[in-house]
């Protein structure tokens, strides 16, 4: 049972009031694409021991979708930021490189 | 037109705390800009509250405005009060990118009444009711039991409750079950 | 025997004694018994019988780790099986009965199965019940479910209510012993918001019973101080009779308070379960003490030596008159001198160390007690009551070397910390070689949401002993839970002292030497009767993980789960494996700590409670007019509105009739009813849809499809233009939530630049279907705005009043009559409802519900959403081309359209299917092909989708997917029936009736 703070609300959520959206940072693939770029982008997803970034919807409150950086195993959330970016900030980023030097995830490090 | 029908109209439940479902309240759903002078100015001028900021609602009498997310808003207003209301903000926005829906009729209010609302609450929403992190002025948007709903407090022993019409008799039902079990006598003395 | 001593015991009231049932006999108790301590007052050691040899069983500890004493509470709505007698407090009025005997607790015929049990030893249940194969559903299953389970299921609906509560706190402290009193105090002092919790009704723990020196007072003033104190701390919340469940992940801890059991004169609900919140946990969960195992350790009449010191010190209830105490370690003469104390008998100190020395020994033995160093028990003697026991050497084989004689016996094998709710979470143990236990491992804890560990280890829970180390321990505890959280630690520990100790010495079996028929006879589990001699057999069988070890042997496995007999367990195991300790490891602790009700989990949320249901504004009128509801989602809709003396099927054929010869009312007000506006709206509901939306004409309506990205049909529904930059978009009734929230990832997460608002006001509006030849002569009866053919054609909408209400009307129609959907705002709708049905009598106006509805859209060939579609299907399967645009470029499903599987020529297909003797095709039936696939069964090319007796028709109709369907048309397929008999089905178009779709259009 998580809990993550909506970035838009501020509202330290129960993960009873949020909805699971998957991996984040997806980049979208549509008609015309390569059908291996298709298939990474439908189906290809991480499955990390260590760091992740997922997508939540704060769905019982005020209905943004957020992505979170978080870890797998020690459940360390090292934040949570708008879903209107392509990457993570660049402060998430150093937070994770202060604890997990040498960090990589799909093409962030 | 017959005189609109609240779907929990009257009903009322006496206990340590008391359920009272209310009569049909005026809300219209306004989303757009918020940090927008003229959306700020139209929905001040309806409620007659001040703008409020995130996770806030300001309410006085039947009127008022609670933040929903960044980019919405609820205008309260007395129920005979909506069709007006919804032509002002359509002149004053005209123009602009917002939308205004009347949800009057998509949502029933109950009022909890007495010092155990925050008890009555904390058994069913998983939300810190503690006086020192939730009070007057504050609006949460939650789950009541298995339902969204959400709620402020109109001073510091009434609750309102709003939730989906066709969910009202549940969670009229949900906080009378929860108020007839009595104070747990943790965030209340 | 075991009796009431004459003076003392803490917890009693002696002026208020109770009377309470056992197995039908009247007892008599005191007000502050447990069941168990009054049992033993009565000298009813014998309280239940084990689960596979039914042996007898006596009481063995005093609290939560209790094997043995489980009894079935109360009767027909209270009754409640596996309550344990050591936690359960007396009330005037209880009844208890044991458990897992027939006839009679006291003489029970499966204890045969102690004769046979050199038969049945461990994995004896896998190896017996394997062969012959065929046995298994007729003869071994029956045999094991009727000897399963110990206590009975209740018959009777529980008639106790029970609750949910949510608490957000600093600190969470669980356990009221003196260390929890510390944590607390130091967690409550820096100004923490604190909630402290202990499982039994009484504050300050074993200190309580052993009463060691706590800042130069006797504990027990100190506790009352202390908790005197924490009372008066406003951010202190303290509750008794709440136990730590289970701990999980970011700070979230399951507690479970039981209220009115205690009491039956309480109100309020039986027992509540907090969820709580909290930034850190402090577990000062003591420790449990360990048996010895020895021959005959299972007698009744042997028990813990803290135990034996709970009764007497605590309940004024002595086990015996005759005590012979066994140890490895100086705790347990604290036993012998409380007993001595009580003017009772210790014949003997059996020690298996060589040399004991320390404070306690010296005591004792200036008390007059004999001591017996490096010796052990051989055998404990008796059957359902011990009556002596043969010490030996503990270093030899188990030479007798002289008898005692004796009535109880109380061991000790040390002290084992209750490791559970740090583990819960993850946390590891380390093994300390000195103390001889798992402990918490302070580096390899459990961490939360801020990376720092959230479960802190406090007092004897994390290894500490000796008072001033439990107080300082968990005194630093509640400091460090403090700061965490970002107050400034304040005050000092409370100083604590004891009588200094010796070393303990690790014995896991008594005598050292011992052989296979001693061997056979300690006990590791009482409940479920492992032996030592089971779990050295899983070590010679090659189950060396502990994991596996405690499957195949049951060792851990009861209602205890393995609380006195886990470490005794893993250390045979590891010495049969010639491994050490710490190398074999523990099983898994898992939540709940002691069982919890599945009432409580369930909480309100029982009877009408149990799910939400959502209604719409006419929900009573149809619950008054015959209505059978149908969950749709969490929607009831009227699935048939039955008359007197009509079956449903009667009903639903009378509905389609008259609906499609007079005029119906559909209550469609569950209907999903999104608003998309903005001035992208129509490029975002372009890619939404897999048709065009964008040039949708104001005041026009248009069939959509909705696809996920994957390709696959999600939702279907009518979408109308309101003006130059709304729509209006229906959805199925289960959809509305679903499809908004589509909508919004979209818009959210990938398009967010575009200028789009979306609002569900699905529940804003009461719909209204209006549906049959007479529906328009209606709407005009009632008067208002103009719904004839030239203002108001087929797929327009208009705004405007009908019979004085406002309305907007849409000229849609899903069962291929005349049809009209008003909208009227939801607090009209039961009065429009009203008004339409008695304008409407004249016209031969019926309600009809959701099957009269699917019958008439599978005349028409329309397809349903869950019925025609599961996930799987794409909108070409479904003949639906025709609303999929060629013109744009992308929408979503486009691209996954086009992969090969999707393009496939032999997906199945939809056609219409029809049975040549008229009657109804199976729902769900697969039509058969010949040949046999790769499992043997029989090649398949087709299924039924959806199938009903059309009324209008007078026969049966069926839609189905088809391998190459409609290229097929007038060709006979079969389908088997469950029965074994098949069915023969011509394929035909899927429109039944009106194909040309004349009657909707006028």
């Amino acid at each position: 049972m998580l809990t993550f703070t909506c970035p838009y609300c501020g509202v330290h959520a129960d993960e009873t009031e949020l909805a699971p959206g998957g991996e984040a940072h997806l980049k979208r693939f549509g008609p015309g694409s390569e059908d291996e770029a298709f298939e990474d982008y439908l189906f290809k997803r991480e499955n990390p021991k260590g760091m992740h970034f997922e997508r939540w919807r704060h769905a019982y409150g005020c209905g943004k979708w957020f992505l979170a950086a978080r870890c797998t195993t020690t459940l360390e959330v090292f934040g949570t930021y708008p879903a209107q970016t392509t990457e993570p900030p660049q402060e998430i980023k150093d937070k994770i490189s202060g604890k997990r030097p040498g960090w990589t995830w799909r093409l962030f490090s | 037109m017959s005189d609109a029908i609240s779907p929990i109209g009257d009903r009322v439940t006496e206990a340590f705390v008391t359920v009272r479902g209310m009569g049909p309240r005026g809300m219209i759903t306004v989303r757009g800009d918020l940090s927008s002078s003229k959306l700020k100015a139209v929905c001040t001028g309806l409620a007659g509250v001040d703008f409020p900021k995130a996770g806030h609602a300001n309410c006085v009498g039947e009127k008022g405005l609670c933040w929903m997310s960044p980019d919405e808003v609820l205008i309260l207003v007395p129920y005979d009060q909506t069709a007006a209301a919804l032509k002002t903000l359509e002149q004053a926005l005209a123009g602009t990118h917002y939308m205004a829906a009347n949800v009057s009729d998509a949502r029933a209010l109950i009022l909890l009444e007495g010092a155990g609302g925050r008890e009555v609450l904390a058994k069913l929403a998983p939300v810190d009711l503690h006086p020192d992190s939730f009070g007057p002025g504050q609006f949460r948007r939650t789950r009541l039991g298995q339902i969204a709903a959400a709620f402020w407090m109109r001073d510091s022993e009434t609750f309102e409750v709003i939730c989906f019409r066709s969910v009202a008799d549940y969670a009229f039902d949900l906080l009378s079950a929860s108020a007839k079990e009595g104070p747990v006598g943790y965030l209340v003395p | 025997m075991s009796t009431r001593l004459a003076t003392g015991g803490r917890f009693l009231d002696r002026a208020r004694p109770v009377s309470f049932d056992f197995n039908g006999k009247r007892l008599r108790g005191l007000a502050g018994d447990t069941i168990a301590s009054a049992l033993l007052a009565n000298d009813q050691m014998l309280v239940g019988r084990s689960f596979k040899y039914h042996r007898p069983r006596g009481v063995v500890a005093s609290g939560a780790e209790e094997p043995n004493g489980l009894v079935n509470l109360g009767k027909g709505a209270k009754f409640e099986p596996n309550q344990r007698v050591t936690t359960t407090e007396l009330f005037d009025g209880l009844q208890a009965a044991s458990q897992n005997h027939w006839p009679s607790l006291e003489f029970d015929v499966g204890a045969v199965n102690a004769r046979l049990s050199r038969f049945l030893p461990a994995g004896f249940y896998y190896k017996m019940f394997i062969h012959p194969r065929s046995f298994w559903k007729h003869i071994y299953e029956p045999f094991i479910r009727q000897s399963a389970g110990l206590g009975k299921a209740p018959k009777d609906r529980d008639t106790d209510t029970y609750e949910h509560f949510h608490a957000h706190v600093d600190v969470l402290v669980v356990g009221g012993g003196i260390a929890g009193l510390a944590a607390a105090m130091a967690a409550g002092q820096a100004g923490a918001r604190v909630l402290l919790i202990e499982q039994t009704a009484h504050w300050g723990g074993r200190a309580g019973v052993d009463q060691p020196q706590i800042d130069g007072k006797p504990a027990q003033e100190w506790i009352d101080e202390t908790v005197a104190a924490l009372g008066q701390m406003p951010n202190v919340q303290m509750r008794l009779r709440m136990m730590g469940a289970g701990v999980y992940d970011h700070g979230y801890v399951l507690a479970y308070e039981k209220l009115t059991e205690h009491d039956p004169s309480l109100a309020g609900p039986r027992q509540r379960l907090w969820q709580v919140r909290t930034a850190r946990v402090i577990t000062c969960t003591g420790a449990i003490e360990r048996p010895l195992s020895f021959a005959g350790n299972d007698i009744p009449g042997v028990m813990l030596a803290s135990a034996l010191r709970d009764y007497v010190v605590n309940y004024a209830t002595s086990a015996g008159d005759r005590t012979v105490v066994v140890t490895n370690n100086d705790d347990a003469y604290r036993t012998a001198i409380a007993l001595k104390a009580a003017g009772l008998v210790v014949p003997c100190i059996v020690d298996a160390r060589p040399s004991p020395a320390g404070e306690l020994i010296q005591t004792a033995r200036e008390m007059g007690i004999r001591v017996e160093a490096g010796k052990g028990i051989a055998k404990v003697k008796g059957g359902k009551r011990v009556t002596g026991v043969a010490i030996c050497a503990q270093a030899g084989e188990g030479a007798v070397l002289e008898e005692i004689a004796c009535d109880a016996v109380a061991m000790s094998g040390g002290w084992s910390p209750v490791v559970h709710l740090w583990s819960h979470c993850g946390g590891k143990l380390v093994w300390d070689d000195e103390k001889v236990m798992f402990r918490p491992d302070a580096a390899r804890g459990p961490t939360g949401a801020d990376g720092a560990l959230f479960v802190l280890p406090g007092g004897t829970a994390n290894g500490a002993l000796q008072t001033a180390d439990v107080l300082s321990d968990a005194f630093a505890a509640g400091q460090a839970a403090a700061q965490a959280t970002g107050h400034k630690a304040k005050g000092k520990a409370p100083a604590g002292s004891d009588p200094a100790e010796g070393p303990i010495s690790p014995v896991w079996m008594m005598p050292q030497g011992a052989g296979i028929s001693l061997r056979e006879k300690m006990w590791l589990d009482y409940q479920n009767d492992v032996k030592v001699s089971d779990v050295q057999l899983a070590a010679r069988e090659g189950y060396e993980s502990v994991e596996h070890a405690k499957r195949y042997t049951t060792l851990g496995m009861a209602t205890d789960q393995g609380k006195l007999s886990n470490i005794n367990g893993l250390a045979v195991l590891s010495d049969a494996l010639g491994a050490a300790i710490p190398n074999v490891g523990t099983t898994t602790f898992r939540p709940p700590y002691t069982p919890i009700t599945l009432a409580a989990i369930a909480g309100v949320a029982k009877g009408d409670l149990f799910q939400p249901v959502r209604k719409t504004p006419m929900h009573n009128w149809h619950a008054e007019h015959g209505a059978e509801f149908e969950p749709v989602g969490q929607w009831h809709r009227p699935y048939a509105f039955v008359r007197k003396g009509e079956t449903t099927h009667d009903a639903v054929a009378r509905e389609v009739n008259n609906t499609r010869k007079a005029m119906g009312l559909l209550d469609a007000s569950t209907l999903g009813k999104l608003i998309v506006k903005g001035p992208d709206a129509g490029r975002f509901l372009d890619m939404m849809y897999t048709n065009m939306m964008s040039n949708l004409a104001v005041g026009k309506c248009r069939y959509g499809l909705m696809c996920s990205e994957n390709g696959f049909l999600m939702d279907d529904g009518v979408v109308a233009r309101i003006d130059e930059d709304t729509w209006l978009c229906h959805t199925t009734t289960g959809g509305a939530d679903r499809v908004h929230a589509h909508m919004e990832d979209w818009l959210q997460c990938e398009w967010w630049d575009w200028k789009v608002y979306v609002a569900n006001v699905t529940e804003q509006f009461a719909q209204v279907a209006v549906v049959g030849p007479n529906a328009r002569k209606l709407l005009e009866k009632l008067g208002g705005m103009d719904v004839s053919k030239e203002t108001l054609p087929f797929m327009q909408w208009a705004d405007g009043t009908i019979g004085g209400f406002d309305a907007r009307v849409f000229r849609i129609s899903f069962s291929g009559e005349l049809s009209y959907e008003i909208a009227v705002p939801a607090g009209q709708g039961l009065a429009f409802w009203e008004a339409l049905m008695a304008a409407g009598e004249e016209f031969g106006v019926m309600p009809y519900g959701t099957e009269a509805l699917h019958i008439m859209r599978a005349e028409k060939g329309f397809i349903m959403i869950g019925d025609e579609t599961d996930g799987t299907i794409i909108p070409q399967d479904l003949g639906l081309s025709w609303a999929i645009s060629k013109k744009k470029e992308d929408f979503l499903g486009k691209r996954a359209q086009e992969r090969s599987h999707m393009t496939d020529p032999n997906r199945w297909k939809l056609v219409g299917l029809e049975t040549l003797d008229g009657s109804v095709l199976p729902d769900g039936a697969y039509a058969v092909a010949s040949g046999h696939n790769g499992n043997g069964q029989r090649n398949t090319q087709g299924r039924v989708t959806s199938t009903y007796m059309s009324p209008t028709l007078g026969k049966g109709i069926a839609m189905g997917l088809v391998l190459n369907g409609p290229d097929r048309m007038g060709e006979v397929i079969e389908f088997p029936k469950l029965d074994g008999t098949a069915v023969q089905a011509r394929i035909v178009d899927q429109v039944f009736f009106d194909k040309a779709g004349e009657k909707q259009n006028v």
